[in-house]
């Protein structure tokens, strides 16, 4: 059997997905800048699938603007809203367990002149929205929060974050990444006052290579990349056709099949934890929130073993996870959202992300416990703590 | 990252050869540490100054145990001079190469058995004088 558990990184394509993409690589591949028909088929197309990825999260079909990927719709988000309003200050608040697209762009704008402060988080993820309240200035010109963190899972209150920003500063963009939220949580941009949401394709199980910057008609945005305008001054080059009708119909299908994805991954998550806990009892621990998580995400420590090890273990059995380890790293660190949840290293070591799908069964949860309880048995064997344990 | 281990780390990982402790070790050494993510203990049982068994307990990646696995292999009737000498490259050799970001996770294999003799050696000098 082989369980694939990592889709928080990437996830499979839905093969109606694929159908509906096809079409656009062998016979209407044109783009839609030209003026001949093939270029009104693509058209047509973008514009379907903007209504598909847009309306079901209350946001305006025109407001939606591609980029590669959410590494480049973050960078657009932050540097591109910081270039266009520093006349008007140069604070930027986000949080501590953003993704790196998100902190990697605030540092480079440190690197520029602008202050960044750094939201701390309790150890189940959540950030203190008095803290937010204090931090905000009357130079603050964008406040970048994730929606659903993409290594605990953690729900921030991103109603409430967004009403207190704009009662206290109306003009602050409020940038939401929902990478690790569209079509797992409800979203909606009105209700929540959000000016700039990132959106995923590849999680959401359209093809990689795309993803989408919902933009509020008022926010300015600077362009990062300069050329031929098609469709978008914010993002010039000719539009990834195939990739944005894929991902269109990803959401169509997603929303469709919304509530019964959600509540088929919530049942399997909590067989999931709970047989892991009933396992392992006190040789692990969940890292993050039981309440306001997304049942998307299950994140355990395993004392007393390495990660990375536990991964090939795993890997050697046909489950596909992910370890915080640092061993697993390029640059040979634990995870930095494991730390600032203050999990102690030696522990997060040992941690393994299980992120799950609703293409995932019941089946597939019993099958990784009976692997996780072999994978584990195998190394504490060979560890000096063997005697702590007893599973 | 994605790195790719050989079949010979492979093999050594999931059938690691040596592990647990030695009653009554000659020599015994820790290294590492759980705070970095990989540590290791090494037994060594030492006769006319000849290794006669070695065994290793691991809280570390797959490079690590296969390291150390195969270096206690390695190390069985070697002569304790001889094994001080032993490089971490020559181990990596043996592995059928490791992933260079994991070549300090042989290295502490390789400075846990140093250790491990030279506690020994400086043991039979008190002895000795």
């Amino acid at each position: 059997m082989k369980v694939y558990l990592d889709n928080c990184r990437s996830a499979k394509v839905e093969e109606e997905v694929v159908k509906a993409m096809i079409p656009y690589f062998t016979k209407s591949y044109g783009v839609p800048s030209s003026l001949h028909s093939l270029a009104l088929e693509a058209d047509e197309a973008i514009e379907k699938a903007k209504r598909s990825i847009a309306l079901p999260i209350n946001a305006s079909y025109e407001n939606i603007i591609f980029a590669s990927g959410v590494t480049e719709a973050n960078n657009l988000a932050i540097k591109g809203v910081a270039y266009a309003n520093r006349n008007r200050g140069k604070h930027i608040i986000t949080t501590r367990i953003e993704r790196p697209s998100v902190l990697d762009s605030c540092r480079a704008l440190e690197r520029e002149g602008f202050k960044v402060d750094y939201l701390k988080v309790n150890n189940e993820g959540f950030i203190n929205i008095n803290e937010l309240e204090e931090l905000i200035k009357n130079d603050t010109i964008l406040v970048s929060i994730q929606h659903v963190n993409h290594v605990v899972g953690t729900i921030q209150a991103i109603k409430e974050i967004g009403k207190l920003i704009k009662e206290k500063n109306e003009s602050i963009i409020f940038h939401v990444d929902a990478t690790d939220a569209y079509l797992k949580v409800p979203i909606d941009v009105k209700k929540c006052n959000i000016d700039v949401l990132t959106i995923p394709s590849n999680l959401i199980h359209g093809p990689q290579g795309i993803a989408a910057l919902f933009i509020n008609e008022n926010v300015k945005i600077k362009p990062l990349l300069h050329g031929f305008v098609s469709l978008s001054e914010t993002r010039p080059g000719h539009e990834n056709v195939p990739a944005i009708v894929g991902f269109g119909r990803a959401a169509e299908i997603g929303f469709a099949i919304f509530d019964d994805a959600v509540n088929k991954v919530k049942r399997l998550s909590k067989k999931l934890m709970k047989d892991i806990e009933d396992t392992f009892k006190d040789v692990v621990f969940l890292i993050g929130p039981r309440r306001r998580r997304s049942p998307f995400n299950v994140n355990y420590c395993f004392k007393y073993v390495e990660g990375e090890a536990l991964t090939l273990q795993l890997d050697m059995m046909g489950v596909y996870v992910s370890t915080g380890s640092a061993c697993a790293s390029r640059e040979l660190k634990v995870n930095y959202v494991l730390l600032e949840l203050g999990v102690r290293p030696e522990d997060a070591h040992g941690s393994i992300s299980f992120c799950l799908s609703r293409y995932n069964n019941e089946e597939e949860m019993d099958y990784v416990v009976r692997c996780l309880k072999r994978a584990y048995k195998n190394l504490i064997k060979i560890s000096m703590f063997k005697d702590r344990v007893r599973i | 990252m994605v790195y790719r281990y050989s079949e010979i780390v492979k093999k050594y990982f999931k059938h690691p050869k040596n592990v647990g402790k030695i009653k009554n070790a000659d020599a015994i050494a820790t290294e590492g540490s759980v705070l970095c993510g990989d540590m290791m203990t090494m037994y060594l049982k030492i006769r006319n100054n000849k290794i006669v068994d070695a065994k290793f307990e691991s809280f570390g990646c797959a490079a690590n145990i296969a390291t150390a696995s195969m270096l206690t292999e390695v190390v069985k009737g070697m002569n304790v001079d001889e094994a001080e000498k032993i490089e971490w490259k020559d181990v990596v050799k043996k592995l059928g190469g490791l992933p260079p970001i994991k070549y300090h996770c042989s290295v502490l294999a390789i400075q846990t058995l140093r250790s491990a003799i030279r506690k020994w050696k400086e043991k039979q000098k008190k002895v000795s004088s």
